[in-house]
């Protein structure tokens, strides 16, 4: 085989060896983005999931001692109820979008391993009465813990 | 007044800029220099207006000038004073004005360099950067205009994104734009150099020099860029393949290629359309991680402002590409190489093979970004690819790289002997075996993680061993080891300035393994008094308090750390800002050589009794910023204007 051959044949071999890994990368990590009535049309137990809806006020449920946290999310037609182990992330609340990440169980209930919220650059303005109550949170703390 | 003023620079700057790239571009093909005077008085010009735009909007933050609507949108009366400034840059409209105030300072610089040194390509080059320049006056104008009025008046503004609230935030925008506009200048020199058929040598050396600025930049803002968002967000981590740190890291890969064939080309004129392309693909990316961040066409945890601003970059993308490639294509019979690869085995195959990688690595990061519009376009279902692509792909292709970084170096050029290779590679892969075993046995069992450290250590070797040769063969001139040291940094700068990057390269590998191999976490929840140990540290939940600051209300809770010496105390928060629904974490940690303890805390009872929080050691991270120093260091010795000793 000539040099130049020798080059190309080697440079083809890479080129197939890292489009395989692109196709297997791809095949192996794909994750189909779903809405609750997406889902719930067709629910595969196991599979990888993105879900994504809007948190159901009054539906978040958290347990301290036990990491669990439970809610329902919604596209407006369909309501999926999750369930996560570990703490609401930054930016998680009720009434806001949460995209997780998980899958199905056959008990009827979306398993989430992540959760992730969405950060935006610029701010709304504070809704009036829609704030928390930050004196009433720091007159609690203040007292006790000093 | 200031909105008026403001949008009245804008739009003569952009006048001007036209105008300057026109007669500048008339100028060249006529030669005649009174034109080309015009366009440089332009550019001054451009610059002087542009400077007065960031004038306008410091002096609007400073004043809270909320007449301005992007002032309202980004500062309140209580964002701190440092925080007004960085929020020039904060956001969509000023981050524009930043990079055409940059972008303007390079083209001033290129100005007062070249414009004797570098008649016949220079007047093209101010042509193609007052028109580059020009596309981000038009953003400024029509699309993202910085300086819109908001009626009414408002009171106090909105307030900046509590996450920009950091030291980050003065100096990775700003690293990172300066990377980004900098690799202007290499394509402003590729393009003259094809427009007037001197494809030569020296607009090579200049690209060269002009892609290392712009490298070291944009290094730099990637790696401050990870620990802002390591000790930040709370996230724990410094990479996380998103789309917007995809969109830096895809024109580092293809500047890090050209770094490296360039020299192909200049010891052995070779590979000219190659490099050539690799310039134009470089500051094509530049242009699409922009449009790819600012047109929220990708959904991403950074999730910019939205706007019709795509539709102008993927116009300007399309013109780019489409006119340079044409422009090289027409200039192919010039491009044609003169050498010729002699061996398989020869430096010149070991750059091509890097190039290569460095290309498909960019081509898989580019794949995995845009992969979920491709396949919502050709599918029509929504997915995504998320790190577990991104690390399955590169990984094999960045421990390829990294054994190449090895033996690129040392091997000879055009054809290796069999000696050659001997002489220079057997100490460092012996040095690799040993290091291999040993790890072994200390209980080192992740495959990918044995296999970069070895690596690691076999190009160590490499580099140690041309390092201890140069120095001998300085010291029998009698140079001491220290003297030795320096003259090789100083006067080989380029090579040792290569090498001390390729250390930095070699100890963020080394962070990078280790904290993905060995990290752990624990999400627990603490009554006040009580303790959780992960990893041989043991944290101690004492209490909480609540402050009142500036601009928001802050809940920190306080830990005592042990791990069989003195305790330490964290204190990890949580920050309320009026203007957020829901509080931000500020993490605290104690960093170390080996490990981090990185301390989130999460909700809590509010009374104080009570604590979710999460505890993380994390390993080696400190080596990535260690490796980062290096790098950069070595970068700015690369920079500097070679002087070899007359021989």
């Amino acid at each position: 085989m000539s040099r130049h051959g020798k080059f190309i044949a080697g440079g083809l071999v890479i080129v197939a060896a890292i489009g395989y890994l692109v196709w297997a990368g791809v095949s192996r990590s794909v994750v189909y983005f779903v809405t609750p009535s997406e889902l719930l049309a067709a629910p595969a137990a196991g599979k990888t999931y993105r879900l994504g809806g809007l948190v159901q006020p009054g539906s978040l449920k958290w347990e301290p001692k036990t990491l669990d946290l439970s809610f329902t999310l919604s596209d407006g037609r369909a309501n999926v109820a999750v369930k996560h182990r570990g703490a609401p992330p930054d930016l998680f609340a009720e009434g806001r979008g949460a995209v997780v990440e998980g899958s199905w169980t056959p008990d009827g209930y979306f398993k989430a391993s992540l959760i992730l919220a969405k950060h935006s650059e610029e701010y709304k303005a504070p809704h009036d009465g829609a704030e928390p109550g930050y004196k009433e949170l720091m007159k609690s703390l203040r007292g006790p813990s000093q | 007044m200031i909105p008026e003023l403001g949008y009245a620079a804008t739009v003569a700057a952009l006048a001007l800029a036209i105008c300057g790239a026109g007669t500048s571009a008339m100028g060249a093909r006529t030669g005649r220099t009174d034109l080309l005077r015009a366009g440089e008085r332009a550019a001054v010009g451009v610059w002087v207006l542009v400077t007065a735009c960031v004038a306008l909007m410091l002096y609007a933050f400073l004043t809270f000038d909320f007449s301005v609507r992007y002032v309202a949108f980004n500062t309140s009366r209580g964002t701190p004073f440092y925080y007004r400034i960085t929020a020039l840059w904060g956001a969509l409209e000023g981050s524009i004005i930043l990079w055409s105030w940059m972008l303007s300072i390079y083209t001033l610089v290129v100005v007062v360099q070249y414009r004797r040194r570098q008649p016949e390509l220079y007047p093209w080059v101010l042509a193609v950067l007052l028109g580059i320049l020009a596309f981000f006056l038009l953003i400024m104008t029509v699309p993202a205009p910085p300086f819109e009025r908001l009626t009414p008046i408002p009171p106090d503004g909105r307030g900046l994104n509590p996450l920009l609230e950091d030291s980050g935030m003065i100096t990775h925008p700003v690293a990172l734009y300066l990377g980004f506009t900098g690799f202007t200048v290499p394509f402003a020199f590729a393009m003259a150099a094809l427009i007037v058929g001197r494809t030569g040598d020296e607009w090579i050396t200049i690209t060269r020099r002009w892609t290392i600025i712009a490298w070291y930049f944009l290094s730099l803002g990637l790696l401050i860029g990870g620990w802002w968002s390591y000790h930040v967000l709370g996230w724990g981590g410094y990479w996380a393949w998103d789309p917007v740190e995809n969109a830096a890291f895809m024109p580092w890969l293809t500047a890090t290629a050209f770094l490296h064939s360039v020299m192909i080309q200049e010891r052995r004129r070779m590979l000219k359309l190659w490099n050539l392309s690799l310039i134009i693909l470089t500051f094509g990316l530049t242009l699409f991680g922009t449009f790819l961040t600012r047109s929220g066409i990708i959904g991403s945890v950074h999730a910019f402002t939205q706007g019709s601003i795509g539709v102008f970059f993927l116009a300007f993308l399309g013109v780019v590409l489409i006119g340079s490639f044409a422009l090289l294509a027409s200039r192919l019979d010039q491009l044609r190489g003169q050498g010729e690869l002699d061996s398989v085995v020869s430096r010149e195959s070991v750059f091509l093979l890097n190039n290569l990688f460095l290309v498909a690595a960019a081509f898989t990061v580019f794949f995995g970004t845009v992969f979920p519009l491709l396949s919502e376009a050709v599918r029509g279902v929504k997915v995504s690819v998320g790190a577990p692509f991104f690390n399955l792909v590169n990984i094999p292709i960045f421990l390829a790289l990294l054994f190449l970084m090895g033996v690129g170096p040392l091997i000879a050029w055009r054809r290796a002997s069999a000696q050659n290779l001997k002489r220079n590679f057997l100490a460092p892969v012996a040095a690799g075996v040993v290091a291999a075993a040993v790890l072994r046995i200390g209980g080192v069992g992740n495959v990918i993680v044995l296999t970069a450290m070895t690596l690691v250590v076999f190009v160590a070797g490499t580099i140690a061993l041309d390092y201890v040769r140069a120095v001998r063969a300085r010291r029998r001139s009698g140079d001491a080891w220290g003297v030795a040291t320096w003259g090789l940094l100083l006067r080989q700068n380029r090579r040792y300035g290569g090498f001390v990057v390729h250390l930095g390269i070699l100890v963020i590998a080394l962070g990078v393994a280790g904290s993905q191999a060995w990290s752990t976490e624990t999400e627990t929840t603490l009554d006040r008094g009580q303790s959780v140990e992960l990893g041989g540290y043991r944290v101690r939940f004492d209490g909480l308090s609540a402050s009142e600051e500036s601009n928001h209300f802050k809940v920190t809770g306080t830990f005592t750390m042990s791990n069989g010496g003195a305790p330490a105390t964290l204190y990890p928060a949580r920050k309320f800002y009026p203007q957020e629904q829901t509080p931000i974490a500020a993490v605290d940690y104690k960093l170390g050589l080996m490990k981090d303890v990185y301390l989130v805390l999460g909700e809590f009872a509010r009374d104080g009794s009570q604590a979710t929080i999460k505890l993380k050691i994390n390993w080696m991270v400190s080596w990535l910023w260690i490796g980062g120093a290096v790098l950069t260091l070595g970068a700015a010795l690369a920079i500097l204007p070679e002087r070899r000793r007359a021989a």
